[in-house]
């Protein structure tokens, strides 16, 4: 008794006061912003990108596995931030882009999505499946939960049966010899619901585009509500997406 | 305390000469009698097949042949039970059949493999007197997928079998496309919680055939993330069995402590999970005099608290009740079926990677074991295995000088024909990379062996004649990879 009382004082009050204004340490690598347009240096970048996410003056959040080769090889063109805030409801804009008439670089941004925020507003209720998933997306999605992060405070949490939830949760790049159960779970989840892709894996198929063992034929033909990049995407990353998409990020 | 093996891992060999198939078998035999077991079996696009037989201390012994003419051959397996998947992998992928195996089937369904997911066999009774349960491949929590077959006898499991296969990525072949030296973001995917443990074994495996060698400083900083993965895992561990017997101070401590010491990774080279900090050469993130301090206070604070937390949760009667004689595992089965890591060591089996095929930056080390098989056996050797590891960076920390990243050196194209095997141990038991270059240093083939692969079997057994519903405590007990065996 006594022991689990020490331990009870001295782990104290562990849970982030703020996860949609948390710092987070300086070396993370957050929200990429591209500092110049710099044709050898994105040509040179975009022939050792692992998940080929360097384009012409242009970043692929999608794509990115965070490796940071680019911003150590060539750090006066590509930055990386300690920004968690890298979601986005559209594909298209996790593509950061140089803008040559601003001489800025473009961000991702998340639209309200008005049908969950008259609906889901006080309860969201999710369901993970992990489709050829690495276990460090799916960490992460448990960690949101865990007594730091704790998303339980905002009504959003990880259900257990595809007929509580309002979203599926999809990690990792979509097996072949998944992706029977991962539709099978989609469909038993009632309308009206939402897809999420979690991680570069789920994004774009990561690391694993090209092999013959993954297959997004299916997948390509939904329409997600929201991307969360990462690799794994950052519990902060996955809380200030699900809140900004339910529209309660101020 | 054993003594450092007088070998130095990662092994670099050339191709052993053809053998007969007989005397491949019964060489094989001849070593699993001398105490050897199997590190790798397994077949090569060039018909042959190519098998790996360990002992602790001694370099591996490769062996060598080709594929039987009329493609099958009398099984290892019956006599020697550790030969059981490594069979029925090389069946699947290239049909070679092995003869007597008493239970043929997939294990990952491969694209062009022999079987697809929907004829998986499975074991039946037509007893009306039990019932099956099947459960998976979504899982009720944030986990990955996979299948267990139940076979009950009211509340009672019978058997248990398990069906992996759905996490299957192709990852091998991926890691055998390309530069072999551009990898790491791939083998640090092979299962995302052991990034470092696979990622050590790749850089290590890369290294060795592009015949560098990294400084010791560097090589330091790699085992310090090493250790920093596995009190990491296995905190989040314990969190997650006191989780499963409503302990549900433990499950929050051990969570709160996880975070801290994955947020220490963090700190250094930008990711919770190590992930883009070894690289092959060496590592893309030093650690300075001031990140040297600071890692050290702040690993002494949780040692301190994780001692606390440990400590009241042995303590608790409920917790002692649930843990204790739950899902025991023999020795003998331990031993015969090659299991690694925690799951052997819990069952009075002391290996350990880390003596037996120590890096070269290794001093000395001693495995931790207990003999009860149990739940308790695998909860109490995460907890001493973390006292421990925080006991190795402490010391590593306080001898490290100032590492700079820059001291990291580049690596020539790897040498041609060469084979080599890297073994690290991981926090869930011993991890084997295989690689071989082919005549023109582009890669013949990369066979990864994650120590899950040997360890679900453990599951199996361990759940025979407990309650159905202990089999979440059971299974987190071993907390094994679906995708590092699915691969």
């Amino acid at each position: 008794m006594f022991n689990l009382l020490k331990a009870r004082i001295h782990h104290g009050y562990q849970a982030i006061h703020d996860p949609l204004n948390a710092a987070i340490h300086p070396s993370f690598p957050g929200l990429p912003t591209i500092l110049r347009a710099c044709k050898e240096d994105f040509c040179a970048a975009g022939s050792f990108c692992p998940t080929g996410a360097i384009g012409d003056n242009s970043l692929d959040l999608g794509k990115c596995v965070f490796c940071g080769e680019c911003t150590r090889r060539f750090p006066a063109t590509f930055a990386f931030n300690p920004n968690f805030r890298m979601a986005s409801s559209r594909r298209e804009s996790l593509i950061i882009r140089w803008d040559n008439q601003s001489n800025t670089c473009t961000a991702p941004a998340v639209e309200v999505n008005a049908a969950l925020k008259k609906l889901c507003i006080r309860s969201f209720a999710l369901r993970n499946v992990s489709a050829g998933g690495c276990n460090a997306c799916e960490l992460e999605l448990g960690a949101s939960s865990n007594v730091n992060f704790d998303m339980g405070r905002y009504g959003i949490e990880v259900v257990a049966s595809p007929r509580h939830a309002d979203a599926l949760i999809l990690t990792g790049p979509v097996s072949k010899n998944m992706e029977q159960a991962f539709v099978k779970t989609w469909e038993a989840i009632p309308d009206p619901k939402v897809l999420i892709l979690c991680g570069a894996c789920a994004i774009s198929g990561g690391s694993f585009v090209n092999s013959d063992a993954i297959s997004r034929d299916w997948l390509q033909t939904m329409q997600p509500a929201l991307y969360i990049p990462g690799c794994p995407a950052h519990p902060l990353s996955i809380i200030h997406g699900l809140m900004s998409l339910l529209g309660r990020v101020k | 305390m054993k003594e450092k093996a007088q070998i130095v891992n990662p092994f670099l060999y050339v191709l052993p000469d053809l053998m007969e198939l007989t005397d491949f078998l019964n060489g094989i035999r001849n070593l699993c009698l001398a105490g050897y077991s199997p590190l790798c079996f397994f077949g090569t696009a060039r018909q042959e097949l190519l098998c790996g037989m360990a002992l602790a201390g001694k370099e591996p012994i490769l062996l060598r042949c080709l594929f039987p003419q009329d493609m099958q051959y009398q099984s290892l397996s019956m006599e020697f039970p550790a030969f059981h998947l490594f069979e029925r992998e090389l069946w699947e992928e290239f049909g070679v059949t092995p003869l007597g195996h008493p239970w043929l089937k997939p294990v990952r369904f491969p694209i062009g493999g022999q079987q697809s997911m929907e004829q998986y066999p499975f074991f039946s009774s037509e007893s009306s007197a039990l019932h099956e349960v099947g459960v998976g491949p979504v899982h009720a929590g944030v986990i990955e997928p996979g299948h267990f077959r139940f076979i009950c006898h009211g509340e009672r499991i019978e058997h248990l079998e398990i069906q992996l296969g759905y996490q299957h990525r192709g990852i091998m072949n991926l890691l055998s496309q390309g530069d072999i030296r551009q990898k790491m973001p791939l083998a640090e995917c092979i299962a995302g919680d052991t990034a470092i443990g696979h990622g050590l074994a790749y850089c290590s495996a890369i290294e060795t055939l592009c015949n560098v060698s990294v400084p010791t400083a560097l090589q330091t900083v790699r085992l310090i993330a090493l250790e920093l993965e596995r009190i990491a895992m296995h905190l989040a561990d314990l969190s997650a069995l006191a989780g499963d017997i409503a302990y549900l101070s433990g499950q929050n401590f051990f969570a709160a402590l996880r975070t801290t010491i994955i947020n220490s990774s963090l700190a250094i080279c930008g990711s919770r999970f190590g992930k883009r900090w070894l690289k092959p050469g060496g590592i893309n993130y030093g650690l300075s005099k001031e990140q040297n301090s600071l890692l050290r206070s702040t690993l002494e604070e949780a040692g301190r608290q994780i001692e606390r937390c440990t400590r009241a949760m042995f303590a608790d009667a409920g917790v002692l009740n649930r843990f204790d004689s739950t899902g025991s595992v023999s020795k003998k089965a331990a031993l015969e079926l090659n299991f690694s890591g925690v799951t052997a060591k819990a069952s009075g089996l002391a290996i350990d990677a880390r003596c037996d095929f120590p890096l070269s930056a290794y001093t000395e080390f001693s495995p931790l074991c207990l003999d009860s098989g149990d739940v308790f056996a695998r909860a109490s050797i995460r907890a001493k295995e973390i006292e421990q590891s925080l006991d190795m960076i402490a010391h590593m920390l306080s001898t490290l000088p100032p590492v700079s990243a820059k001291d990291s050196v580049s690596l020539p194209p790897p040498m041609p024909d060469k084979l080599c095997i890297a073994i690290t141990e991981g926090w869930r038991g011993r991890i084997v990379h295989v690689v071989k270059t082919d005549s023109e240093s582009g890669t013949e083939f990369y066979r990864v062996i994650d120590p899950s692969l040997h360890n679900w079997f453990a599951l199996a057994l361990a759940v025979r004649n407990e309650g159905i519903s202990d089999f979440p405590l059971c299974n987190k007990s071993f907390d094994l990879s679906y995708c590092g065996t699915d691969l």
